[in-house]
């Protein structure tokens, strides 16, 4: 079974986990002042990449913790985890933050 | 309102479930007696520095075991927490915690009738949960003092294993129970008893 390291308890089975899309996605922040386009594209539209994808996930089953996760689309392989409000060490496109 | 008959404030409580211990080679099954529960969740920094309320320890690490004479505890989160006590003192325990955590923000809940525990005992314990928990329950994965949320078959479950013996705690909520009870007694059938 595919392992996911939750940041608050370490390595834990796939199972226990779900997904909650992609991550950093910033609410407008004012959202009156936007056209019908611009709020569809905030609403609906995700990159959907082949390869390195920032997402969300919960420990559903365990912490009940939501936190961030690099996966790879590709491999469905989890490159890194990291807590809500903080940053991944390299970003999707492969540069580091750190 | 219509009032019940003997006490106007105490609902009447009726087990979730009356099964009898299931025994076969190497593991045990019971129904453990009612006791009192409470969910007890913090904000962050208050559950970082939290030491000890009402005789529970919360300063344990997440998804570790404590027990202090009759009352445990079971860090199921950075800042959730699975309390337990003796089914009498569940009006003190809340009161208790009230007290010591008196101007601060907090949430704690009265779940002691939506939970029910059971013991899985036994050499072939771990193998019987690992029919239905796809955690690691050897003493390195899982090893005395371990507690945390996990699933069984299909239902979610808090499993507990307060020191290394392989004694095993589980607890679910009271409309999984048949569930989860059917499930492990299923599973201690098929378990083969060893030499």
């Amino acid at each position: 079974m595919l392992l996911i390291d939750c940041p608050y308890c370490g390595p834990r089975p796939e199972v226990e986990f779900r997904c909650g899309g992609e991550a950093h996605i910033a609410r407008p922040a004012q959202p009156a002042d936007m056209d019908d386009k611009a709020w569809a594209e905030f609403l609906f539209i995700r990159s959907n990449p082949k390869g390195v994808h920032a997402e969300r996930w919960i420990h559903q089953h365990g912490c009940q913790r939501w936190f961030n996760a690099l996966r790879d689309t590709y491999t469905d392989a989890f490159i890194e985890t990291y807590e809500m409000g903080t940053k991944p060490s390299r970003l999707p496109d492969g540069r580091t933050t750190r | 309102m219509a009032e019940l008959a003997g006490s106007a404030s105490a609902a009447r409580r009726q087990p979730a479930l009356a099964a009898p211990p299931v025994l076969w080679a190497g593991v045990a099954i019971q129904v453990l007696p009612d006791e009192a529960r409470f969910s007890l969740r913090l904000p962050k920094a208050a559950a970082a520095t939290a030491a000890e309320v009402a005789g529970f320890s919360l300063a344990v690490p997440v998804n570790r075991y404590a027990k202090n004479d009759q009352r445990w505890s079971a860090r199921l989160g950075p800042n959730e927490w699975l309390l337990g006590g003796p089914e009498g003192d569940g009006g003190a325990i809340a009161a208790e915690i009230e007290a010591a955590l008196a101007g601060q923000i907090h949430g704690v809940t009265d779940i002691s009738h939506r939970q029910v525990a059971f013991d899985v005992a036994g050499a072939e314990a771990a193998n019987i949960l690992n029919a239905g928990c796809p955690l690691d329950l050897s003493l390195v994965g899982f090893p005395g003092g371990s507690a945390t949320r996990s699933i069984l078959g299909k239902a979610e479950i808090v499993l507990m294993r307060p020191a290394s013996a392989p004694v095993f705690r589980v607890e679910c909520w009271r409309s999984f129970a048949e569930y989860v009870h059917a499930f492990l007694a299923e599973a201690a059938r098929d378990c083969p008893a060893r030499e």
